[in-house]
């Protein structure tokens, strides 16, 4: 499953890459993509683990930037 | 541009403010009163934390997750050594400025997106759909396919579809660029996305919203800066490796020197500057935002470019390669010269036309356009000779219309023109000899701005344009000619054309092939950039191609290489400036000779001065 979501409060490049590089190192991500010029976000990964993996990804993303909101 | 500043923007805004009111004061203070080191302290670390908590708060948490290396541990670190080297109102100004910069980098990021965004604006925002002959507004999502929905002067047309009644004129500009109006009735298809002018329409659905041209130029925009040009990943892998070294460089500073003179303080306060300069930031933040305003632009030129690697590519094309027939010609038949014998030109055409009256071939097409209207109650019986032409019975005269061999085989003396083309030639049934009437000379119409186009591409220092075709060698030398391309090859196969691309990649070149996309995806796959052209509503070439042009102007493809060209240079030069500075500074910081403040204008000013850079991309000269 492939989802895309929007993100609040990403105004540093740097942590944009950083969070990419983060949700990407997780088990179960297919593949995943912070797009810092129109703050979306990313995430493929296979169906029953989907949820598990989109909360871990929120959760390193939140860990490089505590402000950034993924609005689900 | 209006641009309102979100919450946390105008948070951040009051706190510089307050802070740098107190940080006035405190320096007046301090100015004309003697007080304690630690009075002073806390003077200025008031403005200071109203500041910069968020910063130390941040830096703190970062290390916890094991985040060290960030640009707010950074700032923690060089403004608290400050502190600690007493200067106090070094300190405070440097997080002041900092967080100024950060300020001004979060609005010029939002505004840069707001304007891009606006460039792109050409999403509907609700369609009038009939239900049960009740009309009413709804989310254009809403609406299924095959639906009727009706729309007013001046909307935006929602969806994609063909028109049921009404006929009116349709602006396409949001996606072509062009803004001279189409004519659009009844039967014809209209594209979501673009405007509808004078006339009420109703349309039926041909596809969802989901589907719909529109949604797909606004994902194809958004997904193209995720395809990163090599400088970005450059950029990327030398901004993970830059700053570290920076900091070991600073840490060094800091500690060798002072075993040899003692002089701790100074090189400490020199390796703050360090510290301080050692954010990548406006490479990271300036190089993308290049791009994405270049693509922008771009697209409000009805240009789709699907990445910024293509668009590093297109930058350094030296051949361009073009299919013929709808690419540089328009692909429809129209009559080009009239030669006629005895009778008038016009009488040729009407007899032809009348002859060709039940023909549906193009070039039968071009004839009876020609001749505007003809009544078929004229023509009598008519009969075709396969490979020859037709021979009809038209006014109660019999008349003979078609090739050469047509002629020859009635022995009607006619006469070949000196022009390339189809010639359709006439003869009327006489007792004696068949008379020749004249020909009529059909060509495939060069469009009105190929030649422009190719002198364009000359112009910008395009050294090679290349026409491929299947159609006849004469055609093709006297179409190529007239344009003035470098090289011309006809007769070909879809096999042969995949094999000269390839000869010409084997010469080193950078190659772009455009054609119309659909039957061209082999040699739109080996180019290194594949451009569709006409692409208004085809879905196979929005596919297959690298770059999309929305209408069908082949003048477009020297505005893509220009747009593509301004661009990079904008972005080597953002490179070239943010790199240059701070390696300078660093420099001096190391020497002694560069303070905290040219420090923060290494990371701050730098960093501003790139990103208005960058959205120089945004408006291309034409």
């Amino acid at each position: 499953m492939k989802k895309t979501f929007k993100l609040d409060e990403v105004d540093c490049a740097n942590c944009a890459l950083k969070m990419q590089d983060a949700v990407k190192a997780i088990d179960g991500v297919t593949s995943a993509s912070v797009n810092f010029m129109t703050q979306k976000f990313t995430l493929e990964a296979d169906d029953e683990v989907f949820d598990d993996v989109l909360a871990k990804a929120i959760k390193a993303m939140n860990k490089v930037e505590p402000d950034c909101e993924v609005i689900l | 541009m209006k641009y309102k500043l979100t919450k946390k923007q105008r948070k951040m805004l009051k706190r510089i403010i307050a802070s740098t009111v107190i940080l006035g004061i405190a320096a007046l203070i301090t100015k004309f009163v003697e007080i304690p080191w630690w009075c002073e302290l806390v003077l200025f670390a008031i403005p200071y934390l109203i500041v910069g908590y968020d910063i130390l708060k941040g830096a703190f948490i970062n290390i916890i997750h094991g985040q060290v290396f960030d640009e707010k541990f950074l700032m923690t670190i060089a403004t608290l050594g400050a502190f600690a080297t007493k200067e106090f109102p070094e300190a405070t100004f440097v997080m002041l400025f900092y967080q100024v910069g950060e300020l001004f980098q979060s609005i010029a990021v939002g505004r840069s997106r707001k304007s891009i965004a606006s460039l792109m604006d050409i999403r509907p925002d609700y369609a009038n759909v009939i239900r049960d002959g009740v009309e009413s507004e709804v989310s254009p999502e809403e609406v299924q396919v095959g639906e009727t929905i009706v729309i007013k002067p001046g909307e935006k047309i929602p969806l994609d579809g063909v028109i049921l009644t009404g006929s009116t004129t349709i602006n396409t500009a949001a996606l072509t660029g062009e803004s001279a109006p189409a004519d659009a009735t009844t039967g014809d298809n209209v594209i979501s996305g673009t405007l509808n002018l004078t006339g009420v329409i109703t349309v039926k659905t041909t596809g969802v919203f989901a589907e719909s041209t529109v949604s797909k130029i606004l994902e194809l925009v958004e997904n193209s800066s995720e395809k990163k040009a090599k400088v970005e990943n450059f950029i990327t892998r030398f901004a993970k490796w830059y700053t570290p070294a920076v900091v070991i460089g600073a840490v060094l500073l800091a500690l060798v020197p002072p075993i040899f003179d003692h002089m701790w303080m100074q090189w400490i306060g020199r390796a703050l500057v360090f510290l301080v300069v050692s954010c990548p930031c406006a490479l990271v933040v300036s190089v993308p935002l290049s791009f994405f305003a270049g693509i922008g632009a771009a697209s409000k030129d009805g240009i789709l470019i699907k990445g910024a690697n293509y668009m590093e590519t297109l930058s350094k094309i030296e051949t361009v390669v073009f299919d013929k027939t709808g690419t540089l010609t328009k692909g429809s038949f129209a009559v080009e010269a009239v030669h006629a014998n005895e009778i008038s030109e016009s009488e040729l055409i009407d007899i032809a036309a009348c002859a060709e009256s039940y023909s549906s071939h193009p070039i039968a097409e071009s004839i009876i356009r020609r001749a505007g209207n003809i009544s078929k109650e004229r023509v009598g019986l008519v009969e075709e000779i396969a490979g020859h032409g037709i021979k009809a019975v038209v006014d109660g005269i019999v008349y003979y219309v078609g090739n050469g061999k047509l002629m020859d085989s009635i022995k009607a003396d006619y006469k070949d023109c000196e022009l390339t083309g189809t010639i359709i030639h006439v003869a009327r049934e006489a007792k004696w000899s068949n008379e020749y009437l004249g020909h009529i000379v059909i060509n495939d119409e060069i469009k009105s701005d190929s030649p422009e186009a190719i002198s364009n591409l000359k112009k910008l220092g395009v050294k090679n344009t290349v026409m491929l075709t299947g159609d006849k060698e004469k055609v093709a030398q006297n179409v190529g000619k007239k344009l003035g391309l470098d090289e011309i090859h006809a007769e070909l196969l879809p096999a042969d054309k995949v094999s000269h691309v390839e000869r010409l990649l084997g010469t080193g070149t950078k190659l772009a092939f455009v054609g119309d996309g659909i039957n061209d995806a082999p040699v739109l796959m080996r180019a290194d950039i594949g451009i569709a052209m006409g692409a208004l509503g085809s879905d196979a070439a929005i596919e297959s191609a690298d770059v999309v042009l929305m209408d069908d102007k082949p003048s477009k493809i020297a505005d893509s290489i220009k747009i593509s060209r301004k661009t990079m240079s904008i972005v080597w030069q953002n490179i070239v400036f943010a790199l240059g500075v701070k390696v300078i500074i660093l420099l001096l910081g190391a020497l002694g000779i560069a303070n905290m403040w040219i420090a923060v204008f290494g990371d701050v000013g730098v960093l501003i001065i790139a990103i208005l850079n960058s959205l120089r991309c945004m408006s291309i000269k034409k």
